[in-house]
Parts: C-alpha cells; sequence; structure tokens
C-alpha cells in the first residue's frame, strides 16, 4: 500500500518508461533473496578492494534482528591517507580523467545506472538486511531513485557552460567551469544508496575525484556499488569508497590538505564541527543536516489526502528522514476529525520483517537510536503531550519501535524542537495564517515544509513565507533529481540534485587575454 | 538490403497518396537502387493529421516524464550505433561517401542525439523578482508541429541534428529527406518505432522540394519549419512561412567560407588542413573552406605542397577502405561542377591540377586547385559544392579580413597562426557563425552552428540548438 502512497515522481523516475507497454507476462515474478550474499567487505581504493592498512574490521549488523550480518574493513587515518592519494593521482594534470571528453564521462554514469539496473533486485535486497527499510521501498523507491539520479547528472558533463564576458579594455575575458578537485564526502545510514548517488552525480559530472566514507551502520551496498563502479570502466582513483567511523577516519578526511573540498550528510551536531574543521582550511563544504520540518494542514485541504500524505510524511522510513514532516499543524477546525483519522491510520501500520511484502515499517537503525527515541517519547510525556498510539519498543529482537502519536502538542516540547528521527508523530493545534507561519519558522532548522490546501493563492502566500529549502504543497517527499535539496539555517549549506548542485562541484576560472585591439 | 521505401506516418508505412514513386541513384555508378514512394502535399496533410494528434495535450507523448523522454531519444542513439554497419553501408551507397566517413557521421550523430537527451530534464524557465503580489515565472514549451526539410550531403547526420533539439523539448516533427538521399532516413524511422516512440511523434515524407518540401513550408498547421540547404530554397521557405501561418523559420545555407593561412603558419600543418577544408565530403559541404587565403611569403610553398596532396588523393569506390573522395551526389551537381572548372579557366585562374572527370563511371571528378584567384571570379564568389580549391594571395592581415568578409555569406571561417593575438583578433572581426583557429570544421555537439548574414539564422547543436525549438510562456499569478 505504501507504494501507492509514496509520490509517483520517486517511483516513476528511474524506470525506463516507454510507451510500449511491457507485458505482466514477459516479466519473471520477483524472487526475493532475504539472505543476498555479500561479495564485497573490503576498502575500494584505485578500483582495487584492500584490506584496512591495520587489518581491522567492525561488525555490520542487521537491525531487524541485532545480529552480526558479516565483518567489514575498519579504515584508518592511513587508510583515508591512501584513498585521497589515489584520487589526487587521479586528479593530477593530465590524466586520464582530466583528458577525457566531457560527454564520455557522462557516458560512465549511464553505464553505472544500467549496472544498478540489472542489480536492483540484489542491492534492494542487500540494503533492506543492512538498514532495515521494508524491501518494497528498497525496490520501488531507493534503488529506482538512484538510478534516476545518476542518469540526470549524466547529460551534465557536456553542458557546463562558462561565459565570455563583455570587459573593458583590450581583453578577452572568458570564465571556465573548474572542478573543485578531490572531493571527501560523508554519508549516513538513512538511506545508503540514495545518498551515495547524490554524492557521486555531481562529482563524477564535473569532473572531480572522490573519496566516499560509507556509514559504519550501512557499507554493505556501498562496497557492491564500488565493485559496478569498476565494472562500468571508472578510471581508478576517480571513485574510491571507504568504510569506517566518525571520529576517525571521517575526521581525517575532512582534516587532510589534499581533500579540496567537504559534501556531508548527517546531523547538525556533527555538520558544525566539520564546518569548523573545514574551516581551518578554508574547504569548501557543503552540509545537509538535520530538520524538524513543520507539515501544514489548513481546514479546506482535502482530508484524506492530507491525512494520508501527513502520515507518510512523518513515518516513512521508520521517520528516519531528515525532512520527516515532524510536526504536523492542523487549523483547529479540523483538528479533532484529523487527529481521529490518524489514529486510525497509525494503529494500522504495520510493523514487522522488512522482507514482508505487508511490512510498512521495519527497525531503526540501531540500539542507540531506537534509545533515544524512546527517551523523546518519554519526555513527551512528561511535558504533557498526549500519547494516543503505541509509545513503547515493539517486540524485544531488532530495534523496532512502535508506530507512536502525539496530540496536543506544544511548541515548547522537547518533541516539538529536537530532531526525534523515529516513528513519533506530533500534533500541533493553529488557529490563524500568520500564526502558523511564525510558529512553523520558530526553529533553528529549515529543511523542509509542506502545506496542504486546496486554495492555490494561500499556499502560494505561505510557501513565500515558510523558512526552508524545500516546501512541498499538497504532497510531501517529492525528490525529482531535478529539484534541489537543502536547507536553511541550520539544517545546511548548499543543495544537493538539480543544476544548482554543480557549483559548489566547481571552482570558477576567469581568464584575461590582453589582445591588441578588442571589438564588441 | 533495402527494406523501406514508403512513407512513414504513424508508424505505419503508407504508399503515396497520388501512387507515384521517384527512383534513388547510386552516385558511385549511376544505376538506380530502388524506387521510393514520393510524398505529395496530401501524404505531408496525412502527416500533420498525425503530428497534430500525437502533440495533443492529453497524448501519451505530452505527458511523457521528461526522465522518460531522455531515455526514449537515448535507445534512439543506442539503435543507430547497434545498426551502425548496415547504415553505414546504406548511407554510402546512396550517397557515395567512403564508408569511413559514414560511420563517423554515425557515431557523431548517435552522440547528438545523446547530447540532446541529456538536456530534456534540464531544459528549465524561470522564476521572475515581481511585485509582492506577483508570482511571474516562464515556461519553456514546445512549439508543437515541426517541419524540418534536410539536405543531400550528410544525411543521417542533417537528421540527428534536427531529431535532437526537437524531441529534447518535447515537438513532434515531419521529416522531408532530401530526394536524393531518402533511404537511411526511412531506415531510422523504422529504428524510432523500435525505440518506442509512440505513434505520429516522428514522420518521415520523402519527397521532392517544389511539391513535397513547399508543401510543408506553406502549411497552415505547421507551427516551424527548419530547413537546410540552399541560399536560394531558404529565401522561398522563409518567404512561404510568412505567407501562410508566420510560423518559425530557422535556415542553414550556404557558404564560401574563407580559410586564412598566414606567414607564420606551419606549412605542412596548413596543408593538411587546407586540403581537408575543402576536399571533405567530396567538397560538398556548406562550411567548405572554399577560399584558400594564403600569405604571399608562403604562396609558392602552399601551392606546390597542396597540389601533391590533392594529386595522391585517392578518388574511387567509397566501400573500398582506401579511399577518401567518392563521387559527387548526382549528374546535375557533377555538371555544375565543371561548368565552374571552366568558368575559372575562362576567368583567367590558373589550373593546376585536376579539372575534369575521373574514371568514366558514376559522378566522380579529380580534386582540382586554382591558383592566381581573384576576388571577383566566379568560382571565388559563388558556391561551388565540388572539389574546386581557389587559392587567392594576400599580404596585408587587414585587408584580407575585409575581403574574407566581402561576401553575402557568413557560415564559417578559419585562420592558421602561431600569433594568438592575430588568431583573436580575427575571431572578432572575421564576420562568421563559426570562426576556427589552427583547426577547420571542428564540428562538436555542444558548440552552436550557423550563419552570419545569408548563410541562414538561428543556430544549430550546443544549448542555442534548444532556443529554435520552445516558444516562452510568461505567466503572472496575482495573489490576492
Amino acid at each position: 500500500m505504501l507504494s501507492k502512497l509514496v509520490s509517483k515522481q520517486i517511483i516513476n523516475h528511474g524506470l525506463r518508461l516507454t510507451t510500449r507497454a511491457a507485458s505482466a507476462s514477459a516479466q519473471p515474478k520477483l524472487v526475493i533473496d532475504r539472505k543476498p550474499p555479500v561479495k564485497f567487505q573490503k576498502l575500494f581504493i584505485n578500483n582495487e578492494f584492500v584490506d584496512a592498512s591495520s587489518g581491522s574490521t567492525f561488525e555490520v549488523i542487521n537491525p531487524a534482528t541485532g545480529d552480526v550480518i558479516t565483518e567489514v574493513a575498519d579504515a584508518s587515518e592511513k587508510d583515508v591517507d591512501r584513498a585521497v592519494k589515489a584520487a589526487k593521482d587521479a586528479f593530477r594534470l593530465g590524466s586520464e580523467w582530466r583528458r577525457m571528453d566531457p560527454a564520455a564521462r557522462g557516458q560512465l554514469l549511464y553505464k553505472l545506472a544500467d549496472l544498478m539496473e540489472r542489480d536492483r533486485a540484489y542491492l534492494a535486497a542487500l540494503e533492506t538486511l543492512n538498514n532495515g527499510k521494508p524491501f518494497k521501498d528498497s525496490y520501488n523507491v531507493d534503488i529506482p531513485h538512484c538510478i534516476s539520479v545518476l542518469r540526470y547528472y549524466a547529460g551534465w558533463p557536456d553542458k557546463m557552460n562558462g561565459k565570455v564576458l563583455p570587459v573593458a579594455g583590450d581583453f578577452f575575458s572568458y570564465t571556465r567551469r573548474e572542478p573543485v578537485g578531490v572531493v571527501g564526502q560523508i554519508i549516513p545510514w538513512n538511506f545508503p544508496m540514495i545518498l551515495l548517488c547524490w554524492k557521486i552525480g555531481p562529482s563524477v559530472a564535473t569532473g572531480c575525484t572522490t573519496v566516499i566514507k560509507l556509514d559504519e551502520h550501512t557499507p554493505l551496498t556501498g562496497l557492491y556499488t564500488a565493485k559496478l563502479i569498476e565494472e562500468a570502466g571508472f578510471p581508478p582513483g576517480v571513485v574510491n569508497i571507504i568504510s569506517g567511523d566518525g571520529p576517525h577516519c571521517g575526521a581525517s578526511l575532512v582534516k587532510h590538505p589534499d581533500v579540496h573540498k567537504i559534501s556531508f550528510t548527517g546531523s547538525t551536531q556533527v555538520g558544525k564541527l566539520i564546518g569548523i574543521e573545514a574551516a581551518k582550511l578554508v574547504k569548501r563544504t557543503t552540509l545537509e543536516l538535520g530538520g524538524k520540518s513543520p507539515n501544514i494542514v489548513f481546514a479546506d485541504c482535502d482530508l484524506d489526502t492530507a491525512v494520508e500524505m501527513s502520515h507518510f510524511a512523518l513515518f516513512f522510513n521508520q521517520g528516519q528522514c531528515c525532512c520527516a514532516g515532524s510536526r504536523t499543524y492542523v487549523e483547529e477546525k479540523i483538528y479533532d476529525e484529523f487527529v481521529q483519522r490518524s489514529i486510525e491510520r497509525t494503529k494500522r501500520r504495520k510493523v514487522g520483517d522488512p522482507f514482508d511484502e505487508s511490512t510498512e515499517q521495519g527497525p531503526q537503525i540501531s540500539h542507540e537510536q531506537m534509545d533515544k527515541i524512546i527517551d523523546l517519547i518519554e519526555s513527551g510525556k512528561k511535558n504533557g503531550a498526549k500519547l494516543l498510539v503505541g509509545g513503547k519498543r515493539e517486540g524485544d529482537k531488532g530495534f523496532f519501535v512502535q508506530p507512536t502519536l502525539f496530540a496536543d502538542v506544544e511548541d515548547d516540547h522537547r518533541i516539538a524542537r529536537e530532531e526525534i528521527f523515529g516513528p513519533v508523530m506530533q500534533i500541533l493545534k493553529f488557529k490563524t495564517v500568520e500564526e502558523v507561519i511564525e510558529r512553523a519558522n520558530d526553529s533553528d532548522y529549515g529543511l523542509a515544509a509542506s502545506v496542504f490546501s486546496k486554495d492555490l493563492d494561500k499556499s502560494i502566500v505561505v510557501s513565500n513565507g515558510l523558512r526552508a529549502g524545500s516546501v512541498w504543497v499538497n504532497t510531501y517527499d517529492n525528490f525529482d533529481p531535478v529539484a534541489p535539496f537543502g536547507g536553511f539555517k541550520q539544517s545546511g549549506l548548499g543543495r544537493e540534485k538539480s543544476e544548482y548542485s554543480l557549483d559548489s562541484y566547481s571552482e570558477t576560472k576567469c581568464v584575461t587575454i590582453k589582445i591588441s585591439q578588442r571589438n564588441s | 538490403e533495402i527494406k523501406y521505401t514508403q512513407l512513414f506516418i504513424n508508424n505505419e508505412w503508407h504508399k503515396a497518396a497520388k501512387g507515384k514513386t521517384f527512383p534513388v541513384i547510386n552516385p558511385s555508378t549511376g544505376e538506380e537502387i530502388c524506387q521510393v514512394e514520393e510524398g505529395t502535399r496530401e501524404d505531408v496533410d496525412k502527416a500533420v493529421e498525425a503530428a497534430r494528434k500525437a502533440f495533443d495535450i492529453e497524448s501519451p507523448w505530452r505527458k511523457l516524464e521528461p526522465a522518460a523522454r531522455a531515455n526514449l531519444i537515448r535507445k534512439f542513439a543506442d539503435l543507430l550505433r547497434r545498426d551502425i554497419d548496415y547504415l553505414s553501408k546504406l548511407e554510402t551507397l546512396n550517397n557515395g561517401k567512403p564508408v569511413g566517413d559514414s560511420k563517423g557521421d554515425i557515431l557523431g550523430s548517435a552522440a547528438c542525439i545523446d547530447y540532446y537527451a541529456g538536456w530534456v530534464d534540464k531544459i528549465a524557465g524561470e522564476t521572475l523578482p515581481g511585485a509582492h503580489d506577483q508570482f511571474i515565472y516562464t515556461r519553456h514549451e514546445p512549439i508543437g508541429v515541426c517541419g524540418q526539410i534536410i539536405p543531400w550531403n550528410y544525411p543521417i547526420m542533417m537528421m540527428a541534428w534536427k531529431f535532437g533539439p526537437a524531441l529534447a523539448c518535447g515537438n513532434v516533427i515531419i521529416l522531408k529527406p532530401a530526394e536524393q538521399t531518402p533511404l537511411t532516413a526511412l531506415y531510422c524511422a523504422a529504428l524510432l518505432k523500435e525505440a518506442g516512440f509512440p505513434p505520429g511523434v516522428v514522420n518521415v515524407i520523402p519527397g521532392d522540394g517544389p511539391e513535397c518540401g513547399n508543401a510543408i513550408a506553406s502549411h497552415e498547421h505547421i507551427d516551424k519549419v527548419a530547413f537546410t540547404g540552399s541560399v536560394e530554397i531558404g529565401k522561398k521557405i522563409q518567404e512561404a512561412a510568412a505567407k501562410s501561418n508566420l510560423k518559425r523559420v530557422t535556415l542553414e545555407l550556404g557558404g564560401k567560407s574563407p580559410l586564412i593561412i598566414c606567414e607564420d603558419a606551419d606549412i605542412d600543418y596548413a596543408v593538411s588542413v587546407a586540403h581537408r577544408a575543402i576536399f571533405t565530403n567530396a567538397a560538398q559541404n556548406c562550411t567548405a573552406g572554399s577560399r584558400t587565403f594564403v600569405h604571399a611569403k608562403i604562396y609558392d610553398q602552399f601551392i606546390a605542397k597542396s597540389i601533391e596532396l590533392a594529386k595522391n588523393r585517392v578518388v574511387g569506390d567509397p566501400f573500398d577502405s582506401n579511399t577518401e573522395q567518392g563521387p559527387q551526389i548526382n549528374e546535375s551537381q557533377f555538371k555544375k561542377i565543371l561548368d565552374y572548372v571552366e568558368a575559372g579557366k575562362k576567368d583567367g585562374a590558373k589550373l593546376e591540377c585536376g579539372g575534369e572527370r575521373h574514371g568514366n563511371k558514376g559522378y566522380f571528378i579529380k580534386p582540382t586547385i586554382f591558383s592566381g584567384v581573384k576576388d571577383d571570379m566566379r568560382i571565388a564568389r559563388e558556391e561551388i559544392f565540388g572539389p574546386i580549391m581557389s587559392v587567392l594571395k594576400f599580404d596585408s592581415y587587414d585587408e584580407v579580413i575585409k575581403r574574407a568578409n566581402s561576401t553575402s555569406f557568413g557560415l564559417g571561417a578559419g585562420v592558421i597562426t602561431k600569433d594568438l593575438t592575430r588568431g583573436l583578433t580575427f575571431a572578432q572581426r572575421l564576420e562568421a557563425g563559426s570562426v576556427w583557429v589552427n583547426d577547420y570544421d571542428a564540428i562538436i555537439n555542444q558548440a552552436p552552428f550557423g550563419g552570419f548574414k545569408q548563410s541562414g539564422h538561428g543556430r544549430e547543436l550546443g544549448k542555442y540548438g534548444l532556443e529554435s525549438y520552445y516558444e516562452v510562456k510568461t505567466v503572472v499569478v496575482k495573489l490576492i
């Protein structure tokens, strides 16, 4: 059912839509491998899989059971050094990568997308095994989105035009858009494959070389993708993928003098630390951080859609979305009805084995996250919010939390201010447009926001007033590769996806040539 | 070996309304390859009806997501590459260009299609800053039914240059390939169907200029016409477009492009560039470097080395991998070119080599060089479209720029020099849509191509190539 609810744009992208109807009988029935074999567990540097230099490894857990899936190489500062060196060599002036025709760079991305499409079922199963998100989502949303993002970026390399400038004097001046150089990219565990592609796309499109640090919770699909990168034909050193922790591995990547730019997706808290470190070397930095996104439901909305989409806005991906609609502001007139319907919907939410076709919600990523969520739920009760559904851990194996709903939440409750990153919905009441805009903006975050209303005029005016990087009207979580995504305020710096993402991976060089006479 | 000889409308093959066919000739032998259905006004009407339906706002084509449209367009490029062996042979059979050149054309065409496929989901309108109670934005909408009339010198490539931007912007197409070279266009129509384009999105109507081409240019329900061909016909097309429904017009016409070789040029390099600038594709190239200006100081050397290169140019069977130059396209061109040889002699230019037919079958002409050419000679003013190099002497750079610009054409221009300042100065001053420094005919999919003055208007290739395939709509929403 969830696949019907998820924004159609997310599903349709990546699937090769042609007007030839693919007859259902021609497609073999999808066989879901609940125990996808782990094939790659080492660091991917220079197109080779290598052990960590210290030989150490760390465990990768299946969050649905708490059991160990496998062990994976644990990169230390030395390995980061190796990887950065590989990326630096690949970026050398005169290298194969630097000299490659821009269109050929694009063809490599198309090839990678094709390989991902080929291995879609396997990748989706591995993602579910490691992350706990329902297989239905990995297969219908995550992997197709990855494919569409890569194909989007594949079209850019030969289209990044500079300008010839109307300068004064006898000069011929033009700009070049050059790759910024070696980039370090650090991604989180909530959308391992998607964020991997959001990082690979612009790096390759602009001609940079990269070292990507996978999150220590979810390295498996990234390391498999490394193999696809080699198979696609990328020159060695152009994309390096390593697994390791934040404090040592991530930190050394951020501090490394040969890394010219850092792109980080994760918590605001860590984002600030990274910003501080990067500033010491004037490193270009883009950050995609947390959020506490307001979802504003007006009385003149389509109530069925609003209830369903608001549910989805919070609960999708086990609530583990930086842009989760975690403050649901409902207009007074429809408040009671909305709360009632939301209770019903939340109670119906099916939690369980992520490989089960009927499951809507899998486990949270870790014990630590689960504890944090339960703690915030307790704070909600303590602060006086009304707990109407759930509120406890689900079962005693794996890290499942019951779908939880609070109503009558006040703006100063912890659950209304702090990012929970779990399946806990907050419903707050409002009276007027001006009031709700002010309350929605009253946050250090500013990642996303949404408006549900049939009044287009009001929707536009409210959208103009919301201090958020993405505002969705009568929809939620639209992640079209064409559209920029990023935060106002402490939700981040810079934009991902879309043409806007290219600037942070480029440096503009202005070349001025003295000539004997300039004519317009 | 010839699979498709009918009109392609609505993803189906049709016989011509009037029931007539016309012969398609192999220029290497002068013999008929096959007969092809001849499209006339009624067939164009049918195609327009199919195209209009395919462009309806509710149609599958209009509703296709941009990423899906991009995938379709790339699929077409993949199929071109898949069938490159067959297609290159068909192109060579029909056009006469060496089969290696055909292969190069197809690869370049597929790359062009891929380039435009990449634009589909990047064609964005803008939001514009307005008053506080206004929401202003632009939409870049497809124009609609685009008539595209292409020539015989680069059949597949000209088709690719037209299809790429038109499809990227979401338009529907009626293509009229040149009557001399319809075969590869018809095969490509089958590939479009195989790729999965909905019916009516691309229609191909082989036919002549006066009846079929004119029907397109003057059609009341075609929204745009793009034409590549001669200046003479280009003017007729623009007139017909204006007289009928003021359809949008872009034209890629002829040229008499100058290549200027400066005294500091590496002589061997300059000779090789000048040679290919004129002789490539048997000189059947709108940007042919057909006026070679050589600085007096290196003039004699240049002539001597050019003659040697021209004499060694291998003319013959285009299916032979050693062949560098195939036949001219047909008898009419063949005669016209030999007439120009006579004109050159009569006007007093010195015939250094060639100047006559090669062999006794097909329309082959020997690579020809005239030296001592003066600006007012016919061979220096008129587009020959045949393998005649005209070499003119100069000794002043200011003067040569003026002479180079003294033409109603303005398609391409080249300058060979080691002096960067001089190169850039020439780039500023030459009145041509493309200026090449230390190169010639560098055609690159990202870079716009088109003419100054009577060489045409509008640009193909690059981002600029999209501009003539969308309409800008401004939307202003008042917020009350």
